[in-house]
């Protein structure tokens, strides 16, 4: 996993609600035995026309943020299913971080394996956020997850909260199958204790 | 003496495995199902990482989203991509030794209405699977939840997930359903009170006289819905009715053992003193067969409503979202529901794929027939064989249904079964998403019986006045 630990970049404003995961990557997109190559089908239902070619009002179609890192949505990002290939789709097209007021449970799980940081902000501070960003290629903001930080272009700082966990795992790029295996001693001493409980489900 | 606890509670204590420093826990799960659409790159990763499967026997593999529901299914290729999902979960489960269930046998379907049909599923346990509708069989009391591809992986290779304990809800519904009036309508009503994201971190424990008089096939169906309502899981405490489901079934303990197992089942109910986070209330009384308007399961009335207008809701971001909402599905605020047109019907999928919707379905048309293409697809190879048997398949074909093999199939419109740009649909899945049911789709989430309804009539119909 890709790992985070600063990034510098315009922001991307959509401030729809309920973006869900099948306006993130529709449906025909999900039958790929990759994880890789679906960032040109991001959003794809809401970025290009019928006949193939971009709508222009789309905010990441347009010259300023065609490279934005960040993206500033509104509440309850990521709705829906569990397709990882939302964080996948959203990292290949470039995307690390996407800050929004709420965001759905499984989606927000997801987005950490895959080294993309959601973070949560109260809506009157991404209202203030979101006027930023749509200042365009002038208005850099970065975001710092080692000390919990995001600059606004006019340099004033504003905090933010993350599980202390996934932090780490995302400052270190950790896969979390590995550190888990080490506790294989405890998993046993689990099993066998509900063997003894529940032998049905040991058949 | 320990303190009261909820059902949620007892089945996440008794499965921790460890508490972690980081505050959240390592969880055992018990149970996984996998299907075509989540896996791959999960045994991916395994492969390129030289992992095992830590219990291969708590795995069942079924192929479900992407197959195709003609009867040629077998040597129907609808698209490349689907054949290559589909061939990859057959080689991945030869290779890793999994149970797995192929298109062509009787009992596949999808996952989450072949899970409980296997005895796969069973009360207390932690049960997973790469799809958010995994919340489905909470209504036997098991935990379960849908999870990204590299959870899967993780439970592959572990058995376990890291985890963070999550609120404890109650939805409360009391007293005996209307006329008309279904699970389903009571699961959008649910969702149209707390909102798509009113349970977000949380566990949703449906109680009240409601859910206890619904069958276990009305019970799937509204824990399949707790995710619509931002809740991972759904739970309903296991009753002696979830032991008749579950009693014979071919994975379920047997004889003895399930003696044994009952009682231990019969010991998970919330305690009576058990405190929850929050709690909402419902009289059943309240509810009428409900239909989305809207491009969310919260955007949802009463078949006696009008669209509304985007100027009667607060806040600018909310006007907004209602606004985009009716452009996407072509409706005028004021419109009567009931004066809106379908084009199509669908009916199936894991939240009203089983036999008592076949039934409500053959109740509604029987010696009609209908006005509009509509497809009528089982969730599964035994739901099929079981209407077949009651003679249902007839009344649907006489009626002018398409009779299907089971899938996904239109629900998500990943195989040929699609809704087309700007077409409208009476719906009985779960999500009214733009694109959902197709590029420029527009879906409207309805009971079995309300979509019956709509395909005799051609409009969404009140199924009362029908």
């Amino acid at each position: 996993m890709d790992k985070f630990t600063k990034i510098s970049s315009v922001a991307a404003p959509l401030p729809i609600t309920n973006i869900d995961t099948d306006m993130i990557i529709p449906q025909n997109f999900l039958r790929t035995i990759e994880r890789t190559g679906l960032g040109k089908h991001a959003f794809s239902n809401i970025r290009y026309n019928d006949d193939g070619s971009e709508q222009k009002n789309f905010i990441l179609n347009q010259p300023a943020y065609r490279r934005a890192q960040i993206l500033i949505a509104g509440e309850n990002f990521g709705c829906g299913s569990s397709r990882e290939h939302a964080p996948w789709a959203l990292t290949d097209f470039g995307l690390r971080c996407i800050i929004a007021p709420s965001f759905a449970d499984i989606f927000y799980g997801n987005s950490f394996k895959n080294g993309l940081l959601p973070i949560k902000l109260p809506q009157d501070i991404i209202d203030s956020l979101i006027k930023d960003a749509e200042r365009g290629a002038n208005a850099v903001f970065t975001v710092d997850l080692e000390n919990l930080e995001i600059t606004r272009p006019d340099g004033e700082v504003i905090g933010f909260e993350i599980d202390p966990f996934r932090q780490h795992c995302l400052v270190n790029g950790l896969d979390d199958i590995g550190l888990t295996m080490e506790r294989g001693e405890k998993i046993s001493a689990f099993e066998k204790e509900q063997k003894i409980q529940q032998p049905w489900l040991y058949k | 003496m320990t303190s009261p606890r909820t059902l949620y509670d007892k089945i996440w204590d008794s499965h921790v495995v460890e508490e972690q420093q980081s505050g959240n826990s390592l969880i055992y799960i018990d149970r996984h199902i996998i299907h075509e659409v989540t896996s791959p790159q999960a045994f991916e990763g395994l492969r390129t990482a030289g992992r095992s499967l830590r219990r291969v026997e708590t795995i069942l593999a079924v192929p479900d989203h992407n197959v195709p529901t003609t009867a040629d299914r077998e040597t129907r290729v609808d698209s490349i991509e689907s054949k290559t999902q589909l061939d990859a979960l057959e080689r991945n489960c030869k290779e890793f030794n999994v149970d797995y269930i192929p298109m062509m046998d009787a009992r596949q379907g999808i996952v989450h209405i072949v899970g409980p049909e296997q005895g796969f599923t069973l009360p207390g346990t932690t049960l997973v699977c790469g799809d958010s509708h995994t919340s489905t069989h909470g209504a036997f009391g098991a935990l379960a939840f849908g999870i990204g591809t590299s959870e899967v992986e993780h439970v592959m290779a572990t058995q376990t997930l890291i985890l963070k304990r999550s609120k404890n809800l109650r939805i409360d519904v009391s007293g005996p359903l209307g006329s008309g009036v279904t699970a389903k309508d009571v699961a959008l009503a649910v969702i149209g009170k707390i909102g798509t994201a009113g349970g977000t971190g949380s566990v949703i424990e449906f109680t009240g006289s409601t859910f206890t008089n619904l069958s276990m096939e009305g019970r799937m169906t509204v824990c399949n819905m707790a995710i619509e309502g931002g809740a991972r899981a759904g739970l309903i405490a296991p009753d002696d009715k979830t032991y008749d489901y579950i009693k014979g079934k071919p994975k379920a303990p047997k004889e003895a053992e399930f003696e044994v197992a009952v009682k231990y089942w019969n010991s998970l109910k919330s305690d009576p003193e058990a405190k929850y986070d929050n709690e909402v209330f419902i009289n059943a009384f309240d509810i009428v067969p409900q239909v989305t308007w809207g491009t969310s399961p919260e955007d949802v009335l009463p078949i006696t409503g009008i669209i509304p207008d985007p100027m009667n809701f607060k806040g600018l971001d909310k006007k907004a979202s209602i606004k985009r909402a009716l452009d996407y599905m072509g409706l005028k605020p004021g419109t009567k529901l009931t004066d809106i047109k379908v084009d199509k019907v669908f009916i199936g999928s894991c939240t009203n794929g089983r036999i008592e919707d076949m039934r409500a379905v053959a109740a509604v048309v029987k010696g009609r027939r209908i006005v509009v293409q509509a497809l009528i697809v089982p969730g599964s190879g035994l739901v099929k064989l079981q209407a077949e048997h009651e003679g249902l398949d007839q009344i649907f074909i006489d009626a002018g249904f398409e009779w299907r093999e089971p899938g996904c199939s239109m629900c998500l419109a990943m195989n040929a079964d699609k809704i087309l740009p700007q077409e409208r649909c009476a719906s009985t899945s779960n999500r009214n998403f733009e694109g959902r049911q197709g590029p420029k789709s527009r879906t409207h989430l309805v009971s079995p019986a309300m979509a019956a309804a709509a395909a005799l009539r051609g409009y969404l119909t009140d199924i009362r006045e029908l």
